[in-house]
Protein backbone atom coordinates (compact mmCIF):
# COMPACT_ATOMS: atom_id res chain seq x y z
CA UNK A 1 0.00 0.00 0.00
CA UNK A 2 1.01 3.68 -0.52
CA UNK A 3 0.01 5.17 2.63
CA UNK A 4 -1.97 7.92 3.55
CA UNK A 5 -0.74 11.47 3.53
CA UNK A 6 -2.71 14.09 5.52
CA UNK A 7 -2.00 17.74 4.12
CA UNK A 8 -3.76 20.02 5.78
CA UNK A 9 -2.65 23.13 4.24
CA UNK A 10 -0.38 24.06 1.26
CA UNK A 11 1.10 27.57 0.49
CA UNK A 12 2.96 28.32 -2.72
CA UNK A 13 6.45 30.02 -1.02
CA UNK A 14 8.86 32.71 -2.35
CA UNK A 15 12.17 32.25 -2.06
CA UNK A 16 14.86 35.01 -4.10
CA UNK A 17 12.47 36.34 -5.92
CA UNK A 18 10.31 33.91 -7.21
CA UNK A 19 6.89 33.67 -5.91
CA UNK A 20 6.47 30.04 -6.55
CA UNK A 21 10.01 28.62 -6.16
CA UNK A 22 8.58 25.83 -3.47
CA UNK A 23 5.23 24.79 -1.68
CA UNK A 24 4.81 25.28 2.01
CA UNK A 25 3.05 22.52 3.46
CA UNK A 26 1.65 20.96 6.53
CA UNK A 27 1.98 17.24 5.97
CA UNK A 28 0.80 14.68 8.34
CA UNK A 29 1.42 17.20 11.04
CA UNK A 30 4.89 18.66 9.77
CA UNK A 31 5.58 21.65 8.09
CA UNK A 32 7.73 21.12 5.25
CA UNK A 33 8.71 22.76 2.18
CA UNK A 34 8.44 20.74 -0.67
CA UNK A 35 10.44 21.32 -4.04
CA UNK A 36 8.57 21.18 -7.39
CA UNK A 37 9.77 17.78 -8.47
CA UNK A 38 7.39 15.15 -9.45
CA UNK A 39 10.18 12.12 -7.66
CA UNK A 40 9.07 13.95 -4.62
CA UNK A 41 6.39 11.96 -3.12
CA UNK A 42 5.24 14.60 -1.10
CA UNK A 43 4.81 17.10 -4.34
CA UNK A 44 2.85 14.07 -6.33
CA UNK A 45 0.63 13.83 -3.32
CA UNK A 46 -0.06 17.69 -3.40
CA UNK A 47 -0.14 17.24 -7.19
CA UNK A 48 -2.09 14.70 -7.15
CA UNK A 49 -4.77 16.01 -4.76
CA UNK A 50 -4.98 19.81 -6.29
CA UNK A 51 -5.90 17.66 -9.62
CA UNK A 52 -8.57 15.73 -7.71
CA UNK A 53 -10.10 19.16 -6.30
CA UNK A 54 -9.42 18.17 -2.72
CA UNK A 55 -6.97 20.75 -2.20
CA UNK A 56 -6.08 24.36 -2.76
CA UNK A 57 -3.14 25.74 -3.11
CA UNK A 58 -2.92 29.13 -1.25
CA UNK A 59 -0.82 32.31 -2.76
CA UNK A 60 2.42 33.10 -0.85
CA UNK A 61 2.66 35.73 1.45
CA UNK B 1 21.21 -29.34 6.82
CA UNK B 2 23.73 -31.89 5.90
CA UNK B 3 26.86 -30.40 4.13
CA UNK B 4 25.89 -31.39 0.43
CA UNK B 5 22.87 -29.41 0.75
CA UNK B 6 24.76 -26.55 1.96
CA UNK B 7 27.22 -26.72 -0.82
CA UNK B 8 24.24 -27.74 -3.70
CA UNK B 9 22.88 -24.16 -1.96
CA UNK B 10 25.47 -22.48 -2.46
CA UNK B 11 26.74 -23.79 -6.20
CA UNK B 12 22.67 -22.47 -6.92
CA UNK B 13 23.25 -19.11 -5.20
CA UNK B 14 26.72 -18.94 -7.29
CA UNK B 15 25.10 -19.61 -10.60
CA UNK B 16 22.00 -17.71 -10.21
CA UNK B 17 24.11 -14.30 -8.89
CA UNK B 18 23.16 -13.96 -5.39
CA UNK B 19 26.76 -14.65 -3.73
CA UNK B 20 27.93 -11.48 -5.79
CA UNK B 21 24.59 -9.64 -5.24
CA UNK B 22 24.33 -7.07 -2.37
CA UNK B 23 21.50 -6.94 -0.23
CA UNK B 24 18.79 -4.88 -1.79
CA UNK B 25 16.67 -3.56 1.07
CA UNK B 26 18.82 -0.80 3.20
CA UNK B 27 19.32 -0.76 6.39
CA UNK B 28 17.96 -4.53 7.15
CA UNK B 29 19.46 -4.88 10.43
CA UNK B 30 17.67 -1.97 11.65
CA UNK B 31 20.76 -0.23 12.79
CA UNK B 32 20.15 3.26 11.34
CA UNK B 33 17.37 5.19 12.87
CA UNK B 34 17.97 9.03 11.92
CA UNK B 35 14.45 10.32 12.57
CA UNK B 36 13.79 8.95 16.40
CA UNK B 37 14.72 5.85 17.90
CA UNK B 38 11.23 5.44 19.86
CA UNK B 39 8.04 7.37 18.68
CA UNK B 40 4.55 7.20 20.97
CA UNK B 41 1.17 7.63 19.87
CA UNK B 42 1.84 6.26 16.26
CA UNK B 43 -0.86 6.04 13.84
CA UNK B 44 -1.29 6.89 9.91
CA UNK B 45 1.78 6.75 7.96
CA UNK B 46 5.38 7.52 9.38
CA UNK B 47 8.87 6.38 9.78
CA UNK B 48 10.91 5.06 12.75
CA UNK B 49 13.73 3.09 11.86
CA UNK B 50 15.36 4.32 8.33
CA UNK B 51 13.92 3.11 5.67
CA UNK B 52 11.36 1.09 7.27
CA UNK B 53 8.02 2.26 6.31
CA UNK B 54 4.83 1.72 9.14
CA UNK B 55 1.05 2.26 7.49
CA UNK B 56 -1.47 2.46 10.06
CA UNK B 57 -4.95 2.56 8.63
CA UNK B 58 -6.97 0.82 11.76
CA UNK B 59 -7.86 2.43 14.95
CA UNK B 60 -5.21 1.04 16.60
CA UNK B 61 -2.35 3.27 18.53
CA UNK B 62 1.57 2.19 18.13
CA UNK B 63 4.78 2.64 20.18
CA UNK B 64 7.56 1.68 17.66
CA UNK B 65 11.35 1.49 18.47
CA UNK B 66 14.39 0.98 17.36
CA UNK B 67 15.10 -1.88 19.90
CA UNK B 68 17.76 -3.82 21.60
CA UNK B 69 15.90 -7.04 21.39
CA UNK B 70 17.33 -8.62 18.71
CA UNK B 71 18.83 -12.34 17.84
CA UNK B 72 22.17 -13.30 17.56
CA UNK B 73 24.17 -11.65 15.19
CA UNK B 74 22.33 -8.63 15.47
CA UNK B 75 22.05 -5.39 17.79
CA UNK B 76 18.41 -4.14 16.44
CA UNK B 77 15.20 -4.82 15.90
CA UNK B 78 12.08 -2.77 14.70
CA UNK B 79 9.82 -3.35 17.56
CA UNK B 80 6.07 -2.32 17.00
CA UNK B 81 4.06 -2.69 20.56
CA UNK B 82 0.47 -2.07 20.15
CA UNK B 83 -0.95 0.82 23.22
CA UNK B 84 -4.60 1.07 21.89
CA UNK B 85 -6.06 -1.99 20.10
CA UNK B 86 -8.67 -2.61 17.38
CA UNK B 87 -9.56 -6.52 17.66
CA UNK B 88 -12.70 -5.81 14.69
CA UNK B 89 -10.53 -4.71 11.54
CA UNK B 90 -13.45 -3.68 9.08
CA UNK B 91 -12.99 -4.96 5.44
CA UNK B 92 -10.29 -2.42 4.45
CA UNK B 93 -8.13 -1.39 7.28
CA UNK B 94 -4.66 -3.16 8.08
CA UNK B 95 -1.56 -2.06 9.27
CA UNK B 96 2.07 -2.77 7.38
CA UNK B 97 5.66 -2.73 7.44
CA UNK B 98 7.06 -1.43 4.04
CA UNK B 99 10.24 -0.85 1.93
CA UNK B 100 9.89 0.53 -1.15
CA UNK B 101 12.71 0.38 -4.20
CA UNK B 102 13.67 2.62 -6.55
CA UNK B 103 13.98 1.14 -10.03
CA UNK B 104 17.68 2.15 -10.96
CA UNK B 105 18.58 -0.38 -8.02
CA UNK B 106 16.64 -3.06 -9.56
CA UNK B 107 17.89 -3.42 -13.50
CA UNK B 108 20.23 -6.58 -12.46
CA UNK B 109 16.68 -8.50 -12.49
CA UNK B 110 15.89 -8.07 -16.07
CA UNK B 111 12.04 -7.94 -15.22
CA UNK B 112 10.30 -7.65 -18.47
CA UNK B 113 12.30 -10.48 -19.93
CA UNK B 114 11.98 -14.12 -20.46
CA UNK B 115 15.18 -14.49 -18.15
CA UNK B 116 13.56 -12.27 -15.11
CA UNK B 117 15.15 -13.34 -12.03
CA UNK B 118 13.72 -14.73 -8.90
CA UNK B 119 14.53 -12.59 -5.22
CA UNK B 120 14.23 -14.43 -2.22
CA UNK B 121 13.96 -12.43 0.92
CA UNK B 122 14.91 -13.74 4.40
CA UNK B 123 14.28 -12.67 7.67
CA UNK B 124 14.09 -12.52 11.57
CA UNK B 125 11.40 -12.49 13.21
CA UNK B 126 9.82 -12.02 16.97
CA UNK B 127 6.16 -11.94 18.39
CA UNK B 128 3.67 -13.07 21.19
CA UNK B 129 0.97 -13.73 18.42
CA UNK B 130 1.98 -17.05 17.12
CA UNK B 131 0.15 -17.77 13.48
CA UNK B 132 -0.02 -17.07 9.63
CA UNK B 133 1.44 -13.59 8.28
CA UNK B 134 1.57 -12.49 5.24
CA UNK B 135 4.67 -10.88 3.52
CA UNK B 136 4.03 -9.66 -0.34
CA UNK B 137 5.57 -8.30 -2.92
CA UNK B 138 4.21 -5.67 -5.13
CA UNK B 139 5.38 -4.65 -8.64
CA UNK B 140 4.58 -0.92 -9.30
CA UNK B 141 5.01 -0.57 -12.94
CA UNK B 142 2.28 -0.88 -15.51
CA UNK B 143 -0.46 -2.72 -13.70
CA UNK B 144 -0.18 -2.98 -10.09
CA UNK B 145 0.78 -6.54 -9.54
CA UNK B 146 1.67 -8.46 -6.47
CA UNK B 147 2.75 -11.84 -5.05
CA UNK B 148 1.08 -12.94 -1.29
CA UNK B 149 2.38 -15.23 0.45
CA UNK B 150 2.49 -16.34 4.03
CA UNK B 151 4.65 -17.49 6.96
CA UNK B 152 4.01 -18.98 10.29
CA UNK B 153 5.43 -17.56 13.41
CA UNK B 154 5.52 -20.81 15.23
CA UNK B 155 6.50 -20.41 18.94
CA UNK B 156 5.91 -17.12 21.07
CA UNK B 157 8.56 -14.52 22.08
CA UNK B 158 10.94 -16.33 20.20
CA UNK B 159 13.20 -15.51 17.27
CA UNK B 160 12.74 -17.24 14.08
CA UNK B 161 14.40 -17.17 10.42
CA UNK B 162 11.76 -17.23 7.41
CA UNK B 163 12.61 -17.50 3.68
CA UNK B 164 10.43 -16.88 0.91
CA UNK B 165 10.93 -16.50 -2.46
CA UNK B 166 9.27 -14.66 -5.36
CA UNK B 167 9.16 -15.65 -9.02
CA UNK B 168 10.33 -12.40 -11.43
CA UNK B 169 8.12 -10.52 -13.63
CA UNK B 170 8.20 -11.31 -17.27
CA UNK B 171 6.00 -8.60 -19.02
CA UNK B 172 6.90 -5.23 -17.92
CA UNK B 173 10.22 -4.14 -17.68
CA UNK B 174 11.50 -2.09 -14.84
CA UNK B 175 12.18 1.52 -15.69
CA UNK B 176 15.55 2.42 -15.24
CA UNK B 177 14.87 5.64 -12.93
CA UNK B 178 14.56 7.10 -9.09
CA UNK B 179 10.78 6.25 -9.16
CA UNK B 180 9.22 3.80 -7.03
CA UNK B 181 8.82 0.15 -8.91
CA UNK B 182 9.29 -2.41 -6.32
CA UNK B 183 8.12 -2.65 -2.59
CA UNK B 184 8.05 -5.39 0.02
CA UNK B 185 5.53 -5.32 2.57
CA UNK B 186 5.11 -7.46 5.98
CA UNK B 187 1.33 -7.08 7.39
CA UNK B 188 0.69 -7.42 10.55
CA UNK B 189 -3.43 -7.24 10.63
CA UNK B 190 -5.72 -6.76 7.66
CA UNK B 191 -9.35 -6.54 6.92
CA UNK B 192 -10.89 -9.76 4.92
CA UNK B 193 -11.57 -7.21 2.22
CA UNK B 194 -7.35 -7.62 1.32
CA UNK B 195 -7.54 -10.92 2.25
CA UNK B 196 -10.25 -13.26 1.63
CA UNK B 197 -8.95 -14.34 -2.22
CA UNK B 198 -6.41 -16.27 -0.13
CA UNK B 199 -2.55 -15.91 -0.58
CA UNK B 200 -1.46 -15.50 -4.79
CA UNK B 201 1.65 -18.19 -3.69
CA UNK B 202 4.34 -17.91 -6.68
CA UNK B 203 2.39 -15.80 -9.07
CA UNK B 204 1.47 -12.64 -9.98
CA UNK B 205 -2.45 -11.28 -9.30
CA UNK B 206 -3.95 -7.89 -9.18
CA UNK B 207 -7.07 -9.08 -7.54
CA UNK B 208 -7.32 -6.98 -4.54
CA UNK B 209 -9.08 -9.53 -2.61
CA UNK B 210 -5.45 -11.89 -2.72
CA UNK B 211 -3.15 -8.40 -1.43
CA UNK B 212 -2.61 -9.49 2.12
CA UNK B 213 -4.29 -13.12 1.22
CA UNK B 214 -3.40 -15.48 3.88
CA UNK B 215 -2.57 -13.58 7.25
CA UNK B 216 -4.67 -15.15 9.83
CA UNK B 217 -3.59 -12.97 12.76
CA UNK B 218 -4.21 -9.07 14.04
CA UNK B 219 -1.09 -7.77 15.67
CA UNK B 220 -3.65 -4.61 17.03
CA UNK B 221 -6.30 -6.70 18.49
CA UNK B 222 -4.89 -6.87 22.11
CA UNK B 223 -2.68 -3.94 23.62
CA UNK B 224 -0.65 -7.23 24.79
CA UNK B 225 0.58 -7.69 21.01
CA UNK B 226 4.01 -7.06 19.55
CA UNK B 227 6.15 -7.45 16.52
CA UNK B 228 9.84 -7.88 15.81
CA UNK B 229 11.95 -7.57 12.96
CA UNK B 230 15.07 -7.61 11.95
CA UNK B 231 18.16 -9.33 9.18
CA UNK B 232 15.97 -8.19 6.32
CA UNK B 233 17.78 -9.19 3.12
CA UNK B 234 16.48 -9.46 -0.36
CA UNK B 235 18.64 -10.69 -2.43
CA UNK B 236 18.74 -11.88 -6.23
CA UNK B 237 17.91 -16.26 -6.84
CA UNK B 238 16.10 -18.92 -5.08
CA UNK B 239 18.11 -19.06 -2.53
CA UNK B 240 19.00 -17.28 1.03
CA UNK B 241 22.47 -16.54 1.73
CA UNK B 242 23.96 -15.66 5.00
CA UNK B 243 22.96 -11.70 6.06
CA UNK B 244 25.25 -9.40 4.25
CA UNK B 245 26.47 -7.10 6.69
CA UNK B 246 28.33 -3.73 6.29
CA UNK B 247 29.67 -1.34 8.27
CA UNK B 248 27.12 1.17 10.18
CA UNK B 249 28.90 4.37 7.76
CA UNK B 250 28.16 2.34 4.72
CA UNK B 251 24.69 1.23 6.01
CA UNK B 252 24.33 5.36 6.71
CA UNK B 253 25.18 6.60 3.71
CA UNK B 254 22.80 4.27 1.89
CA UNK B 255 19.63 5.63 4.11
CA UNK B 256 21.01 9.10 3.65
CA UNK B 257 19.89 8.82 -0.15
CA UNK B 258 16.42 8.96 1.35
CA UNK B 259 16.58 10.84 4.47
CA UNK B 260 19.48 13.33 5.76
CA UNK B 261 20.01 15.87 8.39
CA UNK B 262 22.02 19.03 8.22
CA UNK B 263 23.70 19.78 11.73
CA UNK B 264 23.67 22.83 11.30
CA UNK B 265 23.67 25.07 9.04
CA UNK B 266 24.68 28.41 10.48
CA UNK B 267 25.31 32.75 9.75
CA UNK B 268 27.41 35.01 11.73
CA UNK B 269 27.94 38.62 11.26
CA UNK B 270 26.62 41.34 10.85
CA UNK B 271 23.36 42.25 9.77
CA UNK B 272 20.78 45.31 8.82
CA UNK B 273 17.39 44.89 9.98
CA UNK B 274 14.79 43.78 6.61
CA UNK B 275 17.82 42.44 4.98
CA UNK B 276 17.97 38.51 3.21
CA UNK B 277 21.20 36.11 4.21
CA UNK B 278 21.22 33.22 2.43
CA UNK B 279 23.38 29.84 3.02
CA UNK B 280 23.91 27.04 1.11
CA UNK B 281 24.36 23.38 2.62
CA UNK B 282 25.75 20.31 0.82
CA UNK B 283 24.63 16.94 1.16
CA UNK B 284 26.95 13.86 2.05
CA UNK B 285 25.13 11.50 -0.02
CA UNK B 286 23.22 12.91 -3.30
CA UNK B 287 19.80 11.64 -2.63
CA UNK B 288 17.41 9.59 -4.43
CA UNK B 289 15.06 12.97 -5.51
CA UNK B 290 14.92 17.46 -4.39
CA UNK B 291 14.14 16.34 -0.36
CA UNK B 292 11.25 18.28 1.56
CA UNK B 293 12.95 20.14 4.59
CA UNK B 294 11.67 20.56 7.50
CA UNK B 295 13.19 22.37 10.79
CA UNK B 296 14.46 20.05 13.69
CA UNK B 297 16.11 23.07 15.73
CA UNK B 298 17.05 26.50 15.91
CA UNK B 299 18.33 29.05 17.72
CA UNK B 300 18.92 32.89 16.61
CA UNK B 301 19.88 36.38 17.78
CA UNK B 302 18.90 39.17 15.64
CA UNK B 303 16.95 37.28 13.35
CA UNK B 304 13.22 36.17 13.72
CA UNK B 305 12.51 32.45 14.19
CA UNK B 306 11.23 32.18 10.84
CA UNK B 307 12.99 30.15 8.53
CA UNK B 308 12.77 30.07 4.52
CA UNK B 309 14.16 27.24 2.58
CA UNK B 310 14.26 26.63 -1.36
CA UNK B 311 16.44 25.15 -4.04
CA UNK B 312 16.24 22.22 -2.87
CA UNK B 313 18.39 19.67 -5.23
CA UNK B 314 19.25 16.58 -4.78
CA UNK B 315 22.82 18.07 -3.79
CA UNK B 316 21.72 20.56 -1.31
CA UNK B 317 19.30 22.94 0.01
CA UNK B 318 19.46 27.01 0.49
CA UNK B 319 18.31 28.66 3.68
CA UNK B 320 16.98 32.46 3.72
CA UNK B 321 16.50 34.40 7.28
CA UNK B 322 15.82 37.86 7.00
CA UNK B 323 17.33 40.55 9.36
CA UNK B 324 15.39 41.66 12.38
CA UNK B 325 17.52 44.31 13.64
CA UNK B 326 20.83 45.98 13.05
CA UNK B 327 23.45 44.32 14.93
CA UNK B 328 26.93 42.94 14.97
CA UNK B 329 27.14 38.86 15.87
CA UNK B 330 23.95 38.52 14.46
CA UNK B 331 23.56 34.97 13.79
CA UNK B 332 21.53 32.22 13.06
CA UNK B 333 21.82 28.29 12.94
CA UNK B 334 19.61 25.79 11.85
CA UNK B 335 18.94 21.75 12.53
CA UNK B 336 17.45 20.90 8.81
CA UNK B 337 15.32 17.05 8.48
CA UNK B 338 15.46 16.25 4.29
CA UNK B 339 13.11 13.58 3.07
CA UNK B 340 13.30 11.82 -0.43
CA UNK B 341 11.96 8.64 0.62
CA UNK B 342 9.71 6.35 -1.55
Amino acid sequence: MIGKMIITKAQWNEYKGNSKENIKATINGVEMFVPIDEANIHYAEIKRQVDAGELTIEDAD
Amino acid sequence: MSRARTFADLATASEEGSLASPNMIQNGDMAVSQRATSLTSQTGTFYCVDRFKIIESADAVFTVAQSSTSPEGFNNSLKIDTTTADSSLSSTQYTSIVQNQEGLNLQHLNWGTSNAKPLTVSFHVRSNVTGTYCLLMVAKDATVKYQSQTYTIDSANTWEKKVLTYIGETTTAIPDDNSNSLWIEFCLGSGTGYTSGGATGQAWSSDGTKYFGGQGVNIMASTDNEFLLTGVQMEVGRVATPFKYESFGDNLARCQRYYSKVQYSNWSGRVQSSNAYYIHDGFRQTMRAAPSASILSQSQSSFPTDRNFGDMTVNGVGTQCTASGNADGAYWYTGIALDADL
